[in-house]
């Protein structure tokens, strides 16, 4: 019998949550963001935590929502612009923040699910990222040791996924949510669609379901557009 | 005098290689994709997690789950395929893609970038240049030559924080086409118009002018 991850919703999905935990939010930009656990963490108020995701959200959406009831003590991420709030607390001190490599982002996420606890990177050498940092040389260029994460939740958003938490990502969507999923000691996934097993086919399944600890069908999805760029139909 | 950012782009397609795959960064090296010669085939590899990028979509056609890695909305080129970032940054790091083509605020003149930091001004990040740049074989710098202030981009040293260092290949600027070489920047081409004497007027760094200096064709 396969495995049942399915919680009722959002609430459900974010039991165990503590002040000052380290969290994972899988998304690029606002694409395939986990619209629903964020708002549920908002509701529960949680303090203090520590958010590792590649941005920041936008004011009123997104992470920018926990920035704004001062949720989020540190953010570890690659890219942080266009958010008002976001520079306003950190300007201020108010918010910590670690800017890494993207790549190395990805690399620490996918290091924390797979056993590896830390790895050679070539990225950053020579840079304010490498500030303390083991140096070693590999085939004669100079690598940075990097280190897993380890997060108490990752919150990953996918297209469709079964009640066994196997998932399947739109477009690219996929981003950082693979990785994450991996990566958490509780991973919870919010799907658009939830299917009961044997729907999906498993040739086509992008994670597996054994990364997943809870899973469920969002209530609400907005899929907001950050950067809406099209070209005109010629006539 | 000097060239437009399209006419930056433009020189830069002209590096493009037939099977190549190909990041291009933000800013003018976007507009790469609209100069692809003919009979040349690429392939736009964007590092949130796709391989054959088309055009922005038309009005309608636009998709939250269809982004690049400026967070515009884009289109899927048949053949193209999706990824999640790990393996993503496994292309660039495992030197998989061909060709980096990317903005810059500075660059020194043994190939050193800064492109992401204004010390008290600008705090946004590295995204995945550092990655890029750290393990990209043909690393392309485009850029104007010098900033709004008339100052040299092209340096001895550069003064801001680094995105890699020894990394550039080449730079293409609204003025020249210059390659970083042990020496410092070796003049390759002069944008059309523009003379020897106006491109060492606006080069901090070493430059290097080895006798007559072409004229880019365009």
């Amino acid at each position: 019998m396969a495995l049942n991850k399915v919680v009722a919703n959002a609430e459900e999905a974010i039991r165990g949550i503590e002040d000052n935990m380290t969290v994972m939010f899988g998304g690029f930009g606002l694409s395939g963001i986990p619209e629903n656990s964020i708002v549920a963490l908002r509701k529960n108020g949680a303090k203090g935590l520590t958010c590792i995701s590649n941005n920041a959200g936008v004011d009123g959406f997104g992470l920018g929502v926990l920035l704004e009831t001062r949720q989020v003590k540190k953010m570890i991420s690659s890219y942080v612009g266009e958010n008002e709030e976001f520079e306003r607390q950190m300007l201020s001190g108010e918010l910590e923040v670690d800017l890494i490599p993207q790549g190395t982002l990805a690399e620490r996420c996918r290091a924390a699910g797979a056993g590896i606890p830390a790895f050679y990177t070539p990225a950053g050498y020579g840079t304010e990222v490498a500030l303390g940092k083991e140096v070693r040389w590999f085939n004669g260029k100079p690598h940075l040791l990097e280190q897993a994460f380890d997060a108490s939740f990752a919150f990953v958003k996918a297209w469709k996924g079964d009640t066994a938490g196997n998932l399947v990502y739109k477009g690219t969507s996929r981003n950082f949510n693979h990785a994450m999923s991996m990566a958490g000691k509780v991973t919870v996934a919010e799907v658009e669609e939830l299917v009961e097993v044997g729907e999906l086919d498993p040739n086509e399944i992008h994670t597996p379901g054994i990364f997943i600890q809870r899973i469920y069908k969002g209530e609400r999805f907005e899929k907001r557009i950050e950067q809406r760029t099209v070209r005109k139909k010629e006539a | 005098m000097g060239l437009d950012k399209n006419g930056i782009a433009q020189r830069i397609a002209q590096e493009l290689q037939n099977g190549f795959y190909v990041n291009l960064g933000i800013g003018i090296p976007t507009l790469v994709a609209n100069y692809i010669p003919k009979g040349i085939d690429v392939e736009f590899q964007s590092e949130n997690g796709m391989l054959g990028m088309g055009p922005f979509p038309f009005e309608g056609e636009e998709s939250a789950d269809l982004i690049n890695a400026g967070k515009q909305t884009i289109t899927a080129l048949p053949g193209a395929v999706f990824f999640d970032s790990a393996t993503s940054f496994a292309m660039i790091r495992g030197q998989h893609v061909h060709l980096t083509v990317l903005g810059a605020m500075e660059v020194s003149d043994q190939g050193d970038i800064a492109n992401w930091k204004i010390p008290g001004y600008m705090v946004k990040g590295m995204g995945g240049a550092m990655d890029l740049v750290a393990s990209a074989k043909n690393i392309i710098v485009a850029m104007m030559h010098t900033n709004k202030k008339g100052e040299s981009k092209l340096l001895r040293q550069c003064t801001l924080p680094l995105t890699g260092t020894k990394c550039v290949t080449k730079v293409v600027t609204d003025l020249a086409v210059l390659e970083i070489t042990p020496k410092g920047f070796l003049l390759l081409e002069r944008a059309p118009g523009v003379s020897v004497e106006q491109i060492k007027n606006a080069t901090e760094g070493r430059l290097i002018i080895e006798g007559d200096v072409p004229e880019m064709k365009l």
